[in-house]
């Protein structure tokens, strides 16, 4: 038997603790899993986590991985302490992509050094229309907007594979469902050379200290947190709900739209059917990592990019399927959520210690 | 005082019906019960008396079966018993009458009735069962309706014959007449007796004393876990018994000498608005003015409008009245949202602290900001400014003596008088010209009551105006100038509190509005208004 | 008219697994708790009853394999939200997303391996009436089943104790757990009904629908499920109506675009997705009968007082 014993105030020492305890519990977990599949589990664990940040371009291929993550999840984080929860940031992504690079597209001989600005206002713009429109369904019919992000991320990406496989596929490429490459106006300066490091990764940056700025310290951030905690609060002192919705909606779909613009005109360079290896669902984990703090999501996105990065370089070396990566994902989640119940309760074990070893 | 006598004076003849015997349950950070003892003979009606926290509902979910006690036993006709569920007590014939009902608002009254009942196997045969005990003791219920659609009084109604279908040997009341206009009440004793004649023994829990008084043969008092004595409630007066519940000297709030009123700083008129809670009540033509100086009470039985009162006056609601039916110092505010009708110099206090007027995993300096950061410019540019708010939070706990570690501490970590008193105090500080007040001091120690009641005369002293809505009369009677009196969504006339009588407000509470005599004759409604009917 | 059969035959196997995962998480919802990963769990159950079947050779066990697999799954849930009293919706996400994962890392053997599909309980003599005979008297098993599941769970919501006492956790976790209800032994079985059934829904697809294994071959129908559920307004009557019409809006997509309906073939694949949008933003808006039918203490977490 486990009960939980409510301690008195929140364990700040324990908001902090339980992601690193999350994270080790995950490695030790994922070291059985590896001895499972008949490898070594030191090797293979050392392969995931060190092998890809062992020279500087991994480590700056983790800040180009990081980017969107960390892009993305700021938004989410947003969102997720108002109670709305967008699980649409993939398709907010896309759509961003569709926007700003569809701008490249149209002006795909243009030299001019507004493109990449209209580009990045573009790519919001998408991202945000995509995410007003669960934000017109839950606060005008009250449609759960969780069911309704999502649906519309299968619609986007089927949209884009629409776009490339048909009006805008590239006329000299072969028939390969791809748009043109954008024109060099339109790509992300590399800010650190012979890397792919971008400008996006700045900007990365420059959004965790803005929402920092926001959530901590503003009115309109504190808004965010008492519609979240305690909606008939936020009622009685005129913090509109519904208000909240459309901004964080708005706000993350903008970020999205942006860090998928940052895709397309960064790392990849042109549309594809495929932009995202699911950063939306992965900024999800990001923003919960991050304890859904700026600062923090920092930190969990450069954790989370290291998944990628590990899973692409075990598929090579160790012969494992790519698959890993969203497994590890998904434990790392698990714990966070099961550890979290540690900031609120004390955990005591009772007379039969059957299960109190395994959380 | 008789102290010891009653805890003692029945022991010898005969089993009690129940027995309790040295039990004590701790919880984390308190001892709820301290090796509490008392007995019950059959037909007996034994009252359990206490302030909040002394350890009633403790004891209470204990005999029920809901929790195990650490230490101690029961004895159930002379036999020591284990009761490991409220399965267990139900079979043993102990039946308890929730404060809080544990009903079911979607479902009928019947499903509701099967589901507190050990084993229902054919439905009709219950149904004609329920029907049978209502007729029997005059419980008069549809079994088909719906909980949401039944008043307050019928919910408990629910509770009662739930209870009796079990042909209880003990029967369990908890706060059973909060809910109840003064008349419901007399009618609910002429039930309780009955059943004590029938030779049920009853253990009823209040600390409505003129009430306990009325009813019981015997009374046992908590204080802080502990039994600390017993006695003949006829033979007591309401004040002594109160003295022995908080263990001190009842000091009456002092209301000051020459109160007088100046303009009228709030008014209410002609306010209709349609409920936006799923089984609310709709506010019909609600009228009201508080004067300067002045604090009006609104009585009433929970579930009469008063919510929505509240959320009317407070701008909480989705849908605004017209902008004339509410003004504050003379300025229509009816389609203004709280934050401006808080910008013209009126404050609020919600009934629920939880979530409502507080956030429990704030800390105590967030929520300090949270209604006052526009009167007191916690702002700047938009971002919050962190000295300020964290100093504004300090003088309140100073000021209101708020037992805390500091202003970091989560709102969550106080004790609901401390937490009230942060409350109340935050809203006071803010210097209003108007302060509504949802139950100032429900569920609230003695020491922090008297503390608040204190603080409300003397916000109305400095001439703010007042309005306080409460379902507690004594209250009302101790720190109102005048009272209206809220029934199925409507107010009566004002009264000044000097010529009304209890009996008087208990009507209409009841219903009956026309006893200022404008509409029908007073005398004609008394017998045949409202629910009094069955008396 | 010879195409009206096979069309409607389709229709049948394409609305079976919605209609047996979204039964399940009616009952698990009716219970009060929301698990948002039937997506995952319907995968898990579709790599585990697709495994097993491969290995064993036999269709029984692998559809065995598939509800236990689906049960264990909701294990984590309800152990993480209803023991540990961790976010609903958070982990619901993360159930999702391990799903995925861990039905794809298993399921990276197996891709490509062929299987025969579910045989057909044809029932002789009536089952070669023309038209009637092969829609009602010739489906594989799973098909009766998952409609004997679903009058089974609308008899036991409205006729049995059983059924009223699983509503009441529902509807006020505070009042049931009062007169002496195990409110989180009542959530712990209906989530892992939940999971079961989902398990079962995912087997339908590998064994059946699609008899083969692919990354992700769900396409969504655990989301979609769960939408069907408040279109149902929580009531199996309606659920068995909204499955077949998304079953029939997904094979019609399918048909027009064979039939060479001069559509772009992404933008009939959109048409479940947004059909699901549209359907629950028009149950959704009437407001008053989402209360009276929802659980009022959907998702929230429950720890008995003291």
């Amino acid at each position: 038997m486990i009960r939980l014993e409510p301690r008195r105030s929140h364990s700040q020492a324990m908001v902090y603790l339980s992601p690193v305890l999350a994270i080790v519990m995950t490695l030790i977990v994922g070291g059985i899993i590896f001895a499972f599949m008949g490898k070594n589990p030191l090797e293979a664990l050392y392969t995931f986590f060190i092998l890809p940040i062992s020279d500087s371009y991994g480590v700056s291929e983790l800040f180009v991985k990081a980017t969107p993550l960390v892009i993305i999840a700021v938004g989410l984080a947003m969102g997720f302490r108002a109670n709305v929860w967008n699980i649409g940031a993939e398709g907010q992504l896309t759509m961003g992509a569709i926007f700003g690079g569809g701008l490249a597209l149209y002006f795909y001989d243009s030299q001019s050094v507004f493109l990449l600005p209209a580009m990045l206002v573009f790519g919001a713009i998408g991202g945000a229309l995509w995410g007003a429109i669960p934000a017109l369904l839950r606060t005008r019919f009250n449609a759960n907007e969780i069911l309704t992000s999502l649906m519309l991320t299968y619609v986007a990406t089927l949209f884009l594979s629409y776009l490339v496989h048909g009006p805008w596929r590239n006329p000299e490429g072969f028939n390969f469902p791809e748009s043109r490459p954008f024109p060099d106006a339109g790509l992300l300066p590399i800010i650190y050379d012979g890397t792919r490091v971008h400008l996006g990764t700045a900007i990365a940056v420059f959004v965790v200290i803005a929402g920092w700025l926001l959530l901590s310290k503003s009115l309109i951030g504190f808004q965010l947190r008492v519609v979240g905690k305690a909606p008939q609060a936020a009622r009685h002192v005129g913090f509109r709900q519904k208000r909240m919705v459309w901004f964080t909606l708005l706000l993350s779909g903008g970020l999205s739209g942006l860090a998928g613009l940052f895709e397309v005109a960064g790392p990849i360079g042109q549309l594809q059917p495929s932009i995202s290896p699911g950063y939306g669902f992965t900024a999800i984990i990001v923003a919960f990592l991050g304890r859904l703090h700026p600062v923090g999501v920092l930190f969990a996105g450069l954790i989370m990019a290291l998944t990628y990065l590990g899973g692409e370089l075990a598929q090579i070396s160790l012969g494992l399927p790519s698959a890993v990566t969203g497994l590890f994902q998904g434990i790392l989640l698990f714990f966070l959520l099961a550890c979290d119940v540690l900031t609120k309760y004390r955990i005591r074990v009772g007379s039969v210690a059957t299960k109190g070893g395994a959380v | 005082m008789t102290g010891d006598a009653g805890a003692e004076a029945m022991t010898g003849a005969g089993h009690a019906q129940l027995e309790v015997r040295g039990v004590t349950k701790a919880f984390p950070g308190c001892l709820a019960n301290d090796d509490i003892s008392f007995r019950i003979e059959p037909g007996e009606i034994h009252a359990l008396l206490g302030e909040n926290g002394a350890g009633k509902s403790t004891l209470v979910k204990i005999i029920y079966g809901v929790l195990q006690a650490d230490q101690g036993e029961v004895l159930w006709d002379g036999k020591p018993v284990t009761i490991h569920s409220p399965h267990d007590a139900r079979e043993m014939g102990v039946g308890l009458v929730f404060q809080h009902f544990s009903l079911f608002e979607t479902m009928t009254v019947l499903e509701n009735i099967a589901l507190a009942m050990n084993d229902v196997r054919d439905m009709e045969v219950l149904r004609k069962q329920v029907v049978e005990v209502e007729k029997t003791y005059g419980l008069p219920l549809d079994p088909d309706r719906h909980v949401y659609t039944l008043s307050v009084g019928e919910r408990q109604r629910i509770e009662i014959v739930r209870c009796l279908l079990q042909n209880p040997k003990l029967l369990i009341l908890d706060e059973p007449t909060s809910v109840l206009t003064p008349q419901e009440v007399e009618k609910l004793f002429e039930t309780l007796r009955r059943l004590a004649d029938e030779g049920c023994a009853i253990l009823y829990i209040s600390h409505k004393l003129h009430e306990v008084k009325a009813l019981c043969q015997k009374a046992t008092v908590l204080r802080g876990g502990k039994v600390v004595g017993g006695c003949d409630p006829r033979e007591e007066t309401a004040k002594s018994m109160a003295e022995m519940m908080i263990g001190q000297k009842l000091t009456a709030p002092d209301r000051g000498n020459d109160r007088t009123f100046g303009d009228v700083r709030l008014e209410v008129s002609n306010l209709s608005l349609a409920s936006e809670e799923q089984f609310g009540t709709d506010l019909k033509d609600v009228n009201l003015t508080v004067r300067g100086g002045e604090i009006l009470g609104v009585a009433g039985v929970a579930g009469n409008g008063q919510n929505e009162l509240f959320q009317a006056l407070a701008g909480e609601t989705e849908q605004f009245a017209a902008p004339d039916n509410i003004k504050i110092d003379g300025t229509s505010v009816a389609h203004f949202g709280p934050r401006r009708r808080r910008r013209l110099g009126a404050t609020f206090v919600p009934e629920e602290r939880n979530g409502h007027g507080a956030i429990p995993d704030m800390s105590l300096a967030e929520n300090g900001f949270l209604t006052a950061f526009r009167r007191m410019a916690l702002t700047a540019r938009g971002l919050i400014r962190e000295v300020p708010t964290r100093s504004f939070a300090d003088t309140i706990i100073k000021t209101f003596d708020v037992r805390t570690t500091g202003a970091a501490a989560d709102a969550g970590s106080l004790s609901g008088g401390n937490l009230q008193k942060f409350i109340v105090g935050r809203e006071i500080l803010q210097d209003p010209g108007v302060l509504v007040i949802s139950q100032p001091t429900w569920g609230v120690d003695a020491g922090a009551a008297t503390a608040i009641h204190q603080a409300l005369l003397d916000l109305a002293a400095k001439g703010t105006a007042v309005l306080v809505i409460s379902q507690d009369l004594d209250e009302i009677f101790a720190i109102c100038d005048s009272v209206v009196v809220m029934a199925e969504g409507k107010l009566s006339k004002p009264r000044p509190m000097a010529d009304v009588s209890i009996e008087e407000i208990g009507l209409l509470m009841g219903g009956l509005h026309d006893l200022d005599g404008d509409a029908t004759p007073a005398n004609g409604t008394l017998s045949t208004g409202g629910r009094v009917d069955q008396a | 008219m010879d195409w009206i059969v096979p069309l409607i035959l389709t229709v049948i196997t394409a609305s079976t697994p919605l209609l047996l995962a979204a039964t399940g998480e009616l009952i698990t919802e009716k219970s009060g708790v929301l698990n948002l990963g039937v997506e995952g769990m319907m995968l898990v159950g579709a790599i585990s009853g697709f495994a097993v079947t491969v290995s064993s050779g036999s269709a029984i066990l692998g559809i065995l394999a598939a509800i236990v697999a689906g049960m264990l799954m909701s294990l984590i849930f309800a152990f993480l939200t209803l023991t540990l009293m961790a976010n609903q919706v958070a982990t619901g996400l993360a159930l999702t997303i391990f799903g995925v994962g861990f039905s794809a890392l298993v399921g990276s053997g197996f891709v490509g391996f062929p299987l025969d599909p579910l045989p057909s309980l044809s029932i002789p003599v009536i089952s070669t009436i023309p038209v009637i005979g092969p829609i009602l008297f010739s489906q594989d098993f799973l098909v009766y089943a998952s409609i004997a599941i679903v009058i089974a769970t609308g008899w036991f919501l409205t006729r049995t104790r059983a059924g009223l006492i699983l509503k009441a956790v529902g509807d006020s976790h505070d009042s049931a757990h009062a007169i002496g209800y195990r409110v989180i032994r009542i959530r712990y079985m209906a989530t892992l009904f939940g999971g079961a059934m989902s398990g079962l829904g995912g087997a339908y697809l590998s064994l059946s629908y699609t008899p083969m294994w692919a990354e992700n071959m769900t396409a969504g129908r655990g989301w979609i499920a769960l939408a069907l559920v408040v279109f149902a307004t929580w009531r199996p009557g309606r659920l068995l109506a909204g499955a077949y019409m998304f079953g029939c809006i997904s094979v019609l997509q399918l048909h027009a675009q064979s039939a060479g309906v001069n559509v772009p073939s992404q933008f009939m694949s959109m048409l479940p997705y947004l059909a699901t949008v549209i359907v629950l933003v028009i149950i959704s808006s009437d407001y008053t009968k989402i209360r009276l039918n929802a659980p009022a203490c959907i998702g929230k977490a429950f720890r008995p007082a003291q």
